[in-house]
């Protein structure tokens, strides 16, 4: 039975791609496939985009490459990334030309269409709502400050690039497990009505999509015995053409691939397990099996799917306002009780100087800034060192601005032996996300395809 | 008697906006059994006072012995636009693990 292997590439923007080199080198995989874009990166590339048209995709695309395609290319690997974020025509222009100095010759396909921002009125006139897709509200409150709002694309539009003979897929907004799904389709002829194998190849992508969070990073166990996560492997996923699986990383890697670093993967972030909504099936994972077959080796079988839905995410994200932030550091003894009262000092400062914030929190950084309320206060009174933690939620980024501006004559004039002041970093721009839902149908009609090749 | 989740299961959460998702692991089907009896939505909702505004749905996925709890209104707005320090409430799931239940 013909099977196909897939390497995972980065989990975020900013994520580290030197595992990825193993996974190339020994992992015996045909494709890269990379994830670049949370919910949130939308908006660093937008504000980006402002500042220079020619901007917008994630500029890791051309130092990473120029890392892993000289592994890559003799080995025929090809490559799928969301790289192309805001901006995926700039995205192919910088790597071509990249390509043209490495002197390699390669396909470059991208897809367009997930970008819908200049067409809200327009979805509007169809009678798309935009409502918020949790809250019901309507989305005339944020309509003249959205940054950005981009559909969740499915895999289809990336095999056509693939069947088009690109190398290299530059998408920008596509679900991540999409990213993956589509060479599974390409290379197994798997077809669109095949709900559990499509229901298989998300689950592939899921797991993959998180970089180290499949292999042992992030993990909640047995944390202390995961070994060499200074060296993790990333994952590497083999796919047969009836949809089943076994997951594992390049050998002579760190981390472990086991049922526990599996199952933490597969439900993260997923809401309702049994209707993991996305835009090429609705996969039910409450079916599937995990079953350890060896070191480093787990099989993946009997995921199931439903037809796939018939309206697509939008997330949209407007300006909602600035953060302004300052921290400053007590030493035992008494350290928590003088970072209470340099709390109480810069509340009673703020009210004199008349800053005007909605929303002020105060979190002690060693004692409470990670549970919060849920903190254990048993040890307080003989805590060695505390931070003060001080940020305001301002309409207006000059207001916001004041907060920092308390913190340093706290040195002289405030509780005895700090620390070192922090977190002066300036007013930092806050973005809202809007999540909606638009027909599929009225998105997919806008969606485009090109391949290029490189020049020498 | 009383144990903590703690040392009875171990756990991961992420964002999607405002929304917190924890899931919580068993390590076998006794114990499983265990925690979709004990750690119910309402006690997650209750447990997490002061940190969520909003309801906590629950799914069971005995498949793989894990529950899933969805917490609405848990990340002050959500990761962009959140004043906190935990922004994606990545440690949710350990503040999660403090729970005590009966066993």
């Amino acid at each position: 039975m013909k099977s196909v292997r897939i390497a995972g590439g980065l989990g975020f923007y900013g994520d580290s791609w030197q595992p990825i080199k193993a996974s190339i080198e020994r992992g015996n995989v045909q494709y890269v496939c990379s994830d670049h874009l949370a919910e949130l990166t939308l908006a660093i590339l937008q504000k980006d985009r402002q500042r220079d048209p020619n901007l917008g995709y994630t500029r890791d695309l051309v130092p990473m490459l120029a890392e892993l395609l000289p592994l890559a290319v003799p080995r025929g690997i090809k490559f799928v990334l969301n790289a192309g974020g805001l901006n995926p025509l700039a995205a192919r222009e910088v790597l071509l030309n990249a390509l043209k100095k490495f002197g390699i010759k390669l396909k470059v396909g991208v897809v367009l269409g997930d970008a819908v921002l200049e067409r809200l009125d327009e979805l509007q006139a169809m009678g798309v709502s935009l409502a918020h897709m949790d809250t019901g509200a309507d989305i005339a409150a944020v309509r003249d400050r959205l940054l950005f709002a981009s559909a969740y694309l499915g895999a289809r539009p990336v095999v056509e690039a693939l069947e088009a003979g690109a190398q290299i897929v530059l998408t920008g907004r596509v679900a991540d497990a999409a990213l993956f799904l589509a060479p599974l389709v390409r290379e197994l002829g798997w077809r669109w009505d095949e709900w559990d194998r499509l229901a298989q190849g998300v689950v592939v992508g899921h797991l993959l999509e998180c970089s180290g969070q499949a292999t042992g990073g992030n993990f909640g166990g047995a944390w202390r015995s995961m070994p060499d996560l200074a060296h993790i492997g990333y994952p590497v996923a083999e796919v047969w053409e009836n949809g089943d699986t076994i997951i594992t990383k390049a050998p002579g890697t760190g981390g472990h691939v086991s049922f526990d670093t599996l199952r933490e993967q597969l439900l993260y972030e997923v809401h309702d397990p049994r209707h993991y909504l996305t835009p090429d099936v609705d996969v039910d994972m409450t079916t599937l099996r995990l079953e350890e077959i060896g070191a480093d080796a787990v099989r993946v079988t009997g995921a199931t799917g439903r037809p796939a839905p018939q309206t697509l995410k939008i997330v949209a994200g407007y300006e909602d306002g600035y953060m302004g932030q300052a921290m400053i550091g007590y030493a035992w003894p008494d350290a928590f009780a003088k970072a209470q009262a340099a709390a109480s000092i810069i509340e009673q400062q703020m009210a004199d100087s008349g800053l005007r914030a909605e929303e002020t929190l105060v979190e002690y950084v060693g004692y409470n800034s990670i549970h919060g309320p849920l903190a254990d206060p048993s040890h307080l009174d003989e805590l060695n060192e505390v931070y003060l933690r001080v940020a305001v939620r301002c309409a207006d980024k000059r207001e916001a601005a004041k907060l920092e501006r308390l913190f340093p004559p706290l040195a002289l004039s405030g509780p005895p032996f700090i620390g070192g002041a922090g977190g002066m970093t300036g007013p930092r721009g806050l973005l809202g996300i809007w999540p909606t839902l638009a027909p599929r149908a009225i998105i997919e009609e806008y969606i485009r395809v090109s391949v290029e090749e490189s020049e020498l | 008697m009383k144990k903590r989740l703690v040392d009875l299961a171990h756990a991961r959460s992420g964002d999607k906006g405002d929304k917190a998702d924890l899931s919580l692991f068993a390590s076998d089907q006794q114990t499983y059994v265990l925690l979709a009896r004990e750690v119910t939505a309402e006690r997650v909702r209750q447990h997490f006072a002061g940190i969520i505004t909003g309801p906590v749905e629950r799914f069971e996925v005995p498949n793989v012995l894990a529950l899933k709890f969805v917490l609405h209104g848990a990340l002050n707005g959500g990761a962009s636009r959140s004043l906190r320090s935990d922004t994606l409430g990545k440690s949710l799931a350990s503040a999660l693990l403090r729970m005590e239940i009966e066993t």
